[in-house]
């Protein structure tokens, strides 16, 4: 397969999920500021923007985190490479590139959001209507998954779109857990603040239910961690997330030579680190962290793929 | 339509179906056709205005419906006449016979824009020059089919072809059973057949092809990623590929691979910065010496740009005699060459008569259409011709044939042009019919997609149509499946909530 065509599924996968999760934290968050106090509100937002990746951007352009700029910022500000608007733009523009080693329904899941898109206006990101259009977000990106996982030959232009959704997957679920770490520390008695965090952030990788089918418990943090960071069953778990990078770039290998790089190392270090972890002696040593080598280990994960597939090496 | 409005035979079963259909129905099959495009992203671009960047080229339901008798001698005509512009690109790259002779004027070759100096003495492999030609014809009168324009380089609108005959087949498809209509869908296998058979002698195996594109804003992107994936070859970009001792690779995710054809959609000038355009972003550099080293074949060869010049074209039927020693099936034109002073004089006086076009150009910019134009863009035209006659050329409007067209106001007869497309490796092939391109404004003789014209299907009919509309088989009531399997209701308590 051409690198160009590689990396412009890899992307594809990652700014289509990225969507996708962006709608997921904003409607979490939504619900979070409609409970909490108007003060600690603003910092609902802020968290938001910190577990997105997207402040320093906002603080440039935004004086204070009130929830209009936010949200702006968040969907239709195409300033801001990871808001909504701006993820809709880069996947369609990559699925575009790469029409070719698309099937029909993926391309048309991606082609059809993208019109739907463009005939949108600032009118759906305001009060009542928000929520309907994340929801619509949020299928949109399932569609595309499902259509991807649905008609897809299980070739390299699968693994590739494959590839760049678990690894954006990871890295979202790994930021939404750290910007809420605080909420996480061993404390003996949590308050209903704290609770909330935990629901927000199950409900922001759409496990609240799982939680109950997994653990029939009340909320406990060391739980919530462990469903979201070393539980295999829940597809956007951190463990699951590696797992399938793992599995998916021994494959890309094996069907391209043999040749395998740093890439495959970090992968099965970190695939390692979530299968093997231990929740109890995580939280212990900082769950804040721990969280920070991962986000950090993905970050250079991205590049090594880059450098062993998607940037067109002449050797 | 005959003269006399009687229908031809070819369009007689169309034009029952178009009776008993209506307006109604024939708009919302075009809405249809419209959702359909855009779904597939058949799309083109136009720079030159504001708007949709992404624009649908208008599709018309009505296809245009030519016999087999038509078709045949059509083909006969287009395949001599590339041959015959092939014989010249050999010719002008090499010994320059019909210039010796003084078929046509040294100045007009040598020094044309079009003739690529750096392809002197360059035999291109298998000798073909012009792989993919698309030939622009119109027809006036049931007979008379003339030639347009040659298009030599990187001809366009062959996805249209494609796309219009699945539209058609998805939006009547009984319409559609009721004719014998030739099909078009294996021009993608033709494409690749002819591509591999022009592979330099060199290659071994089963020769890698791809397809060069100048990126997704290229206006024609979509047709370069609608062949690459057709043919099931790569589309690749100039960055792509890569030349390391004359030696042309792309660049995969199991590292370099070598390239053996390559079907480029960019311009000469672009191709090789190394070559051509120092400030060419979408070419290879190096790509040149590779080829002139002869380890890669390109389509078209450079410098074809020469055979389909417009003050090159009034020659061509001399070289189907100068070459083939055949007289020419299909004619020219007249064409008169504003850089001659009697033609010049001519033109002049007639600007309300004629069509004047840029020597060089395409798209149908710079372009006057005498009779639909004002006295001011005549008299614009008339000082343009005379600062640089070199540039101009001038035909007479043609009676042009029209088809029945589907307009705001019903079904009225529109003008159209047909573009075949020609294949030539080792042997010339061709898919039936081409793409039919339709005026849409009620008069108008621009069938430009730049310039708001439109496409239609092109039915080549293998017979004539049956003179009594044949009724549709009753259902086969035996062939019913048994029906399938569902889930038991009654073994398992539904879960639900509380």
């Amino acid at each position: 397969m051409l690198s160009r065509t590689a990396d412009c599924l890899f992307w594809l996968g990652r700014y289509s999920e990225r969507a996708g999760n962006v709608a997921r934290g904003l409607a979490a968050t939504l619900r979070m500021a409609m409970l909490a106090q108007p003060l600690s509100a603003e910092d609902e937002w802020r968290s938001l923007l910190i577990a997105t990746g997207c402040e320093p951007g906002f603080r440039a352009k935004h004086a204070s985190a009130t929830p209009e700029a936010v949200i702006h910022w968040l969907t239709l500000d195409l300033d801001n490479p990871s808001g909504i608007a701006a993820c809709v733009e880069a996947a369609r523009r990559n699925a575009r590139t790469v029409r070719t080693a698309l099937t029909v329904d993926m391309w048309e899941a991606i082609n059809d959001t993208w019109i739907e898109f463009r005939r949108l206006d600032a009118i759906v990101m305001k009060g009542d209507r928000l929520p309907g259009f994340l929801d619509w977000v949020k299928s949109r990106t399932v569609l595309f998954n499902g259509a991807a996982t649905d008609t897809m030959l299980r070739d390299d232009a699968w693994r590739f779109v494959h590839l760049g959704t678990m690894l954006e997957r990871a890295d979202n679920t790994a930021r939404l857990l750290d910007v809420r770490h605080p909420a996480f520390a061993p404390s003996p008695n949590a308050d209903a603040a704290q609770y909330a965090q935990w629901q927000a952030v199950l409900r922001s990788v759409s496990a609240l239910r799982a939680y109950q089918h997994v653990f029939h418990a009340r909320l406990q943090p060391q739980l919530v961690a462990e469903l979201l960071v070393l539980r295999k069953e829940l597809p956007r778990s951190l463990h699951a997330c590696y797992r399938a990078v793992d599995t998916v770039l021994d494959a890309i290998a094996d069907a391209n030579g043999g040749t395998r790089g740093a890439c495959h190392s970090i992968a099965a270090h970190l695939h390692a680190r979530t299968a093997e972890g231990d929740m109890a002696a995580i939280l212990e040593q900082g769950l804040h962290g721990f969280l920070t080598e991962i986000i950090d280990r993905n970050i250079e994960l991205g590049q090594q793929i880059g450098l062993l597939y998607l940037n067109g090496r002449q050797t | 339509m005959h003269a006399d409005g009687a229908i031809r035979t070819p369009y007689t079963e169309m034009a029952r179906f178009l009776d008993a259909t209506g307006q109604e129905a024939l708009d919302q099959k075009r809405r249809e056709a419209e959702v359909l495009f855009r779904r597939i992203g058949v799309t083109f671009a136009v720079y030159t205005e504001g708007g949709d960047p992404e624009r649908l080229i208008p599709f018309d339901v009505i296809p245009r419906i030519l016999s087999k008798e038509e078709w045949e001698r059509l083909s006969q005509g287009l395949e001599q006449r590339v041959r015959a512009l092939n014989a010249f690109l050999t010719d002008v790259y090499g010994e320059q016979a019909i210039i010796k002779a003084g078929r046509i004027p040294r100045e007009l070759v040598l020094e044309n824009e079009g003739y690529l100096p750096q392809m002197q003495g360059f035999t291109p492999p298998g000798g073909v020059w012009t792989v993919i030609s698309g030939i622009d014809l119109v027809r006036t009168d049931a007979d008379q089919f003339y030639v347009l324009e040659d298009n030599c380089r990187t001809p366009s609108g062959v996805s249209y072809m494609l796309e219009n005959r699945e539209a058609m087949f998805r939006l009547f498809p009984e319409i559609c059973a009721r004719h014998r209509i030739a099909p078009v869908s294996h021009y993608p296998e033709e494409l690749l057949e002819t591509l591999k058979s022009i592979a330099p002698e060199g290659c071994t195996g089963t020769p890698t092809v791809v397809v060069l594109t100048p990126g997704p804003y290229n206006s024609a992107y979509y047709e370069h990623s609608f062949l690459a994936d057709e043919m099931g070859v790569e589309l690749v970009e100039g960055a792509d590929l890569f030349v390391k001792d004359l030696v042309v690779y792309m660049r995969t995710t199991a590292g370099p691979k070598r390239v053996d054809v390559i079907y480029r959609r960019i311009d000469d000038d672009f191709i090789d910065p190394e070559a051509f355009r120092a400030d060419s972003v979408v070419g290879v550099p190096g790509l040149m010496a590779a080829y002139r080293a002869g380890n890669v074949s390109l389509a078209n060869a450079p410098g074809t740009g020469i055979a389909d010049d417009k003050a090159v074209y009034p020659y061509v039927p001399e070289m189907v005699r100068f070459y083939l020693k055949e007289e020419p099936i299909l004619s020219n034109v007249p064409t008169f060459m504003c850089e001659r002073p009697a033609d010049q004089d001519y033109v002049l006086a007639n600007l309300d008569k004629l069509v004047v076009k840029l020597a060089r150009g395409s798209g149908g910019y710079g372009m006057l259409v005498g009779p639909h134009a004002t006295q001011e863009q005549r008299e614009d035209f008339a000082a343009r011709i005379k600062a640089r006659p070199g540039d101009y050329i001038a035909q007479p409007t043609l009676a042009l044939s029209t088809v029945p067209t589907l307009g705001e106001n019903g079904i009225g007869p529109r003008h159209v042009d047909l573009r075949p497309f020609i294949l030539f490796g080792k042997e010339v092939r061709m898919v039936p019919g081409g793409l039919t391109r339709v005026a849409l404004r009620e008069g108008s003789l621009v069938v430009n997609s730049s310039q708001g014209g439109g496409t239609k299907d092109t039915w080549v009919l293998l017979e004539d149509p049956p003179e009594a509309q044949r009724a549709l088989p009753p259902p086969d009531e035996d062939a019913r499946p048994t029906q399938s399997q569902s889930q038991s209701q009654s073994g398992r308590q539904q879960q639900g909530e509380e």
